[in-house]
């Protein structure tokens, strides 16, 4: 910006989306604008894995595992995909990091700039829809093995309570109810999940059940990250409640990722569901 | 086309600057104050939806007065470009000194042009940093000049009084609620023909109020303080009482002429264009 004063177009009244604006303004910055040569690129960058999400009474969690990897190599094990959108929003990433860690940033700039500009916050099903579009404009990057798969959850304010959205790489928007996954360990954490996930979890429940979750997953896939004992990294953990969204500190992770690993020393595939009845 | 008038530069730009100051002097006073945690901005405006003072970035605040479509349209500019700066770059790269250059430059073209009417506005632009002594207070005017503020800043309205009941009793670093009591002390502060005190305690639901407070834990430090919270901060002011001609408040009727029933001195037009 050379000339120091403020160009026409921003100062001409119009739309109150970010992306919209920089796709008139400044269209290099948008994550899925760029020209990809011919070919299979997605071995050329690394991978984020396994996301999971689930609601409880008074609220949702969302946690993520800290690995990325390229190919059979470990890109990253400390690499954090589970990010605040806004103030009673997350959203987790999985696929192509890089291009993945922009649109978030995309993301959450989208959805403060609606904000800081109509003065109120768009609705939770505003802001799943905008975050669809966000991810339709990356198709021709996920045809070539850049795929961005999010998950989004937060706090309807509305409605009061709890909500979760998956997504294709077309930009389909699904809504979950109870819990979900998405990355390479996504099954087995699913899995786990339904063995373990009952509707009268409280906070604490519900994240100790995403942390077991994302233990299965990293027990049978390779491309996701368990707890590292010797470094201490343990996943990362975001709660959203009626008053907002907050990570749980690390070390309060650690307790619980400690606990569960206790568990499993005694049980390595965790804790047992009963065969028979439907007691949640 | 009409032989225009010959008119001098010296008068075109006299003519200019009492037409902006006249349209900023309709409104009412908006006040900023420096306090031990921040910034804080008291306005007198009843309608709890057009805004005077607003959020731009994570540690910057925009506050106006003067017509509201115009000084709307600058706001929108701003969180525009701090919005752009801080994805291309980082959020730490978005300044308020940045952001005050931009406004300056824009209103000083705007108002030497001769094309364009000037924009009837003034502004703050205000950013906290991590101690008190790192807070910058600007103060822009129509013609873009700009000044660094101090301690506090009044503009719009009849800003001269405000400005002296605050200068008598302003102190450093005072607490959040000393700052609010003396701010709205002083935006109800009036004297009559004689120089005696004429005044009133605005109520509660006409304030606009709002802070950027650097004790948050979250990166935007920007607050509104909520009527109920006001009420608590301000404590029991007995009765209280509107503002005496409902005026012109720049809200209330966007875009519209601002001509009041009690200013019946019509606005200059624009100079003719040489």
């Amino acid at each position: 910006m050379a000339d120091p004063r403020l160009p026409a177009a921003f100062l001409q009244p119009g739309s109150s989306s970010f992306s919209d604006f920089l796709a008139e303004q400044a269209p290099d910055l948008l994550p899925g604008r760029r020209a990809v040569p011919q070919g299979h690129a997605g071995d050329l960058a690394p991978h984020g894995t396994t996301i999971v999400a689930a609601t409880f009474e008074g609220g949702v969690v969302m946690a993520g595992d800290r690995r990325a990897t390229m190919g059979n190599i470990i890109a990253q094990r400390d690499i954090e995909k589970v990010f605040p959108a806004d103030e009673f929003s997350v959203v987790g990433i999985a696929g192509s990091a890089g291009l993945a860690i922009e649109m978030v940033r995309l993301f959450q700039t989208e959805l403060e700039h609606y904000e800081k500009i109509e003065g109120t916050t768009l609705s939770m099903d505003g802001k799943a829809n905008r975050l669809a579009t966000l991810i339709r404009s990356n198709l021709a990057m996920a045809m070539q093995g850049l795929a961005v798969v999010p998950l989004f959850a937060g706090y309807d304010l509305a409605t009061d309570h709890g909500r979760i959205f998956s997504y294709d790489v077309t930009g389909g928007r699904y809504e979950e109810t109870a819990f979900h996954s998405v990355g390479s360990g996504s099954l087995f954490a699913r899995g786990s999940l339904k063995k373990l996930y009952r509707d009268d979890l409280d906070e604490t429940g519900c994240v100790t059940a995403v942390i077991q979750a994302l233990y299965d997953a990293a027990d049978d896939d390779s491309a996701t990250g368990g707890p590292d004992l010797t470094r201490r990294i343990f996943p990362v953990v975001q709660v959203i409640t009626a008053d907002g969204g907050r990570r749980i500190p690390d070390s309060a992770v650690a307790a619980i990722a400690d606990e569960v690993i206790a568990g499993r020393m005694t049980r390595p595939d965790g804790p047992s569901a009963p065969l028979t009845g439907g007691a949640r | 086309m009409s032989m225009p008038f010959y008119v001098s530069p010296e008068q075109l730009m006299k003519d200019r600057a009492d037409f902006a100051r006249k349209g900023i002097a309709r409104g009412r006073s908006v006040v900023a104050v420096q306090y031990g945690d921040g910034v804080l901005f008291v306005s007198e405006n009843p309608s709890q939806a057009l805004h005077k003072v607003s959020e731009i970035y994570d540690r910057i605040a925009f506050a106006a007065v003067g017509r509201y479509n115009e000084f709307e349209n600058l706001r929108i500019a701003g969180v525009r470009l701090a919005d752009m700066r801080g994805y291309a770059y980082d959020r730490r790269d978005v300044t308020g000194r940045g952001l005050a250059n931009a406004y300056a430059q824009t209103l000083g073209t705007i108002f030497s042009s001769g094309g364009e009417k000037p924009y009837e506005v003034e502004i703050f632009v205000a950013e906290i940093g991590d101690e008190a002594a790192d807070d910058q207070l600007y103060r822009l005017t129509y013609d873009g000049q700009v000044a660094d503020e101090h301690g506090f800043a009044v503009m719009g309205g009849a800003a001269d009084v405000v400005a002296s009941y605050l200068k008598e009793r302003y102190v450093d670093g005072s607490s959040l609620a000393d700052a609010l009591g003396l701010a709205v002390a002083a935006l109800g502060h009036s004297a009559n023909e004689k120089g005696d005190a004429a005044d009133r305690i605005i109520p509660t639901g006409d304030l606009e109020v709002a802070i950027l407070d650097r004790t948050r834990t979250r990166p935007r430090k920007f607050v509104r303080l909520r009527p109920a919270r006001l009420h608590e901060l301000l404590g029991d002011r007995g009765p209280a009482e509107h503002a005496p001609e409902p005026g012109v408040e720049p809200g209330a009727e966007p875009g519209a002429d601002v001509d009041s029933a009690d200013d019946t001195d019509p606005p200059p037009l624009a100079p003719p264009i040489a």
